[in-house]
């Protein structure tokens, strides 16, 4: 069976939503989403494995050899990111269950396991395969789901949202077909490896840009880079906790991977970056997300929507890397890919906490939770902290090699811009540590509904992870380096 | 002039390609009608299609059909990629659509700048 893994970490979250459709018994079906998560990361981590001893793996999908059948490409790269997304999801799913009992109607859970299986089956086609239209196929495949995860939830504004992210998404995604299109116009070939090879001796220049420019745009809708996030924060603060919370730590960084994908992989480092506006709007873009995103959030009462705020800012911090490459900013952007999914992971899960115990929504409602619900205000406060980077969480590693990399690239406007818009995360994050700790509690104090094991308890170790791999980074930093090093700086350095 | 109007002509589809294109995406932006919106976005993934398979036809080929007779095809590949573009098209107008009678069940509207100003924006 290994020799097939790369087909089966795909195919087994989207075989396991078939089922979950077909049975339609909300416990059973908790069962089954969580065999499919556990045998999907332990597909991923032999996928990771074998990249790693072997180098690249090609896996021709049914037997059709590329570059007219679809390839599937497994490097340290991707497999790393697969094993990732895998992890976190699977911690979601335990977390899931009563989570959902509350916060979903007794008929809908079963399609919501549904849904977040073909989710993270689409997403983690997006990171294996090595075709162009495949790539798109399965970006819509995760979008749809994503879509139904976000109007979901009992809030009516949900529905809102996710047409909003619907009209967006759709928009992002037919301008990659767009860009796919002119390249397929000038190579002739979808198989993303090929076209890297074909587009080296090609002369057309402007078709290429083209091309550059419409699918950077349509995966930046994706992303959420600055201009273009306007249905991520509606999106992230109106769907189920849980849903949240797998957005959040998934979806935006797998679009981030294929946006890398493409400006190293496809197009190549040469081109891209000899164009210097290309660099320019990327760095200038993501300083701008880090200072506006971050600003908005500081007036915000939602408290998802505060965080969803900040994920647009944190989200600049990985593009900025993008746009200084080197070696240093892309590991930086790489780390910051798994942190900030461990990141989040961990602080909107804890406000899902908050909503099953007492329906908080609002920050004024945090006044004094450090007294009533202590663990779940600690948990908070440390992954709030590390967001802000401050030294011995997983933030402050993040921004130390941003900060290296800009240095070394001699950007100091960059460095400054790092520098203040931490301070600025301080201030909403300070904000929120505040009124736990230092305020009373307002009004009647709500009797809180008792909090279920698991839920605590994958809070509690995504909390811990953010400060364990802050301080141990062999799992994070160095897996990071290897993959930027092997696969994505292969000729540069 | 005539090798203005062969130029046209010969890259007639691509003009409409764009045309299509960019009158679906203002009808996206412009209208605020969430199905009039949910149309637009239909024609701009529409003109996408026709972009895959205008340059799939060559010169003098037939129907990628295999026979004696002929010896140039058109390319077969866009077509199979433009099916699965189709059925990727159907399903998010169907959950749009969907999506958009489930707003009307709660909101009584489906009017963007009714539904948005009152209730997104006011926190």
């Amino acid at each position: 069976m290994n020799e097939h893994a790369p087909a089966l970490v795909v195919m087994l979250p989207i075989i396991g939503a078939v089922l979950i459709m077909l049975i339609r018994h909300n416990n059973l079906n908790w069962g089954i989403a969580l065999i499919s998560g556990i045998s999907t990361i332990y597909y991923s981590i032999i996928l990771y494995l074998n990249a790693r001893s072997i180098g690249t793996i090609s896996y021709a999908m049914g037997g059709w050899e590329p570059p007219v059948g679809i390839e599937y490409r497994i490097d340290e790269f991707n497999s790393l990111l697969i094993a990732l997304i895998a992890i976190v999801s699977f911690l979601i799913l335990v977390y899931a269950r009563s989570s959902l009992n509350i916060e979903l109607k007794k008929n809908k859970i079963s399609t919501f396991y549904s849904m977040y299986l073909l989710c993270l089956g689409g997403l983690i086609g997006i990171l294996s395969t090595g075709d162009a239209f495949n790539a798109f196929v399965f970006l819509e495949i995760s979008s749809l789901a994503t879509y139904v995860i976000i109007s979901m939830g009992n809030d009516r504004r949900g529905l809102l949202a996710a047409y909003q992210y619907l009209i967006i998404g759709t928009i992002g995604a037919t301008l990659y077909v767009i860009g796919v299109g002119l390249i397929f116009i000038i190579t002739g070939s979808l198989n993303l490896y090929d076209i890297s090879v074909k587009l080296g001796d090609i002369e057309l220049y402007r078709p290429l840009l083209a091309s550059l420019a419409f699918i950077t745009v349509g995966i930046a809708l994706k992303i959420a880079l600055f201009p273009l996030h306007a249905w991520l924060p509606n999106a992230y603060a109106f769907a189920p906790s849980v849903g949240t919370a797998f957005l959040a730590s998934t979806a935006t960084k797998v679009a981030i991977y294929l946006l890398i994908k493409y400006l190293y992989l496809v197009y190549g480092f040469d081109l891209v970056y000899s164009n210097q506006i290309f660099i320019f709007v990327v760095l200038s873009l993501s300083i701008i997300a880090m200072f506006g995103a971050s600003m908005i959030a500081i007036f915000q009462s939602n408290l998802k929507k505060l965080f969803a705020y900040s994920s647009v800012a944190q989200i600049g911090y990985i593009t900025l890397g993008i746009g200084i490459a080197n070696y240093n900013g892309l590991t930086g952007s790489t780390v910051h890919i798994i942190n900030h999914s461990i990141i989040k992971a961990a602080i909107f899960l804890a406000i899902g906490c908050l909503v099953f115990s007492s329906k908080i929504v609002n920050i004024d409602q945090l006044a004094g939770l450090g007294k009533r619900m202590p663990v779940v205000a600690v948990c908070i406060t440390v992954s709030s902290l590390s967001l802000i980077g401050v030294p011995g969480t997983v933030g402050f590693i993040s921004k130390w090699y941003l900060v290296l990399g800009s240095l070394e690239q001699g950007l100091w406007v960059v460095v400054f811009a790092l520098a203040v818009s931490s301070i600025l995360a301080l201030i909403y994050v300070g904000r929120i540590i505040e009124l736990i700790w230092f305020h009373t509690p307002v009004g009647g104090m709500v009797s809180p509904n008792k909090m279920p094991f698991e839920m605590i308890a994958v809070t509690v170790l995504m909390t811990i992870a953010t400060v364990y791999f802050g301080i141990d980074t062999r799992l994070t930093g160095d897996l990071a380096k290897i993959a930027v090093e092997n696969v994505l700086l292969g000729e540069q350095l | 002039m005539s090798s203005a109007l062969y130029n046209f002509i010969s890259s007639y589809n691509y003009y409409v390609i764009i045309f299509l294109m960019i009158s679906g995406l203002f009808i996206v932006v412009s209208r605020g009608n969430m199905v009039k919106k949910l149309v637009g976005l239909a024609l701009f993934q529409t003109s996408v299609y026709i972009l895959y398979i205008s340059p799939g036809k060559i010169l003098n080929g037939t129907a990628p059909i295999l026979d004696d007779g002929y010896s140039i095809y058109s390319s077969p590949f866009p077509h199979v990629l433009i099916l699965t573009a189709i059925v990727v098209g159907i399903a998010t107008l169907a959950l749009g659509l969907s999506l958009v009678i489930r707003v009307n069940e709660e909101f009584g509207t489906i009017e963007e700048d009714e539904l948005f100003d009152n209730e997104l924006n006011n926190e």
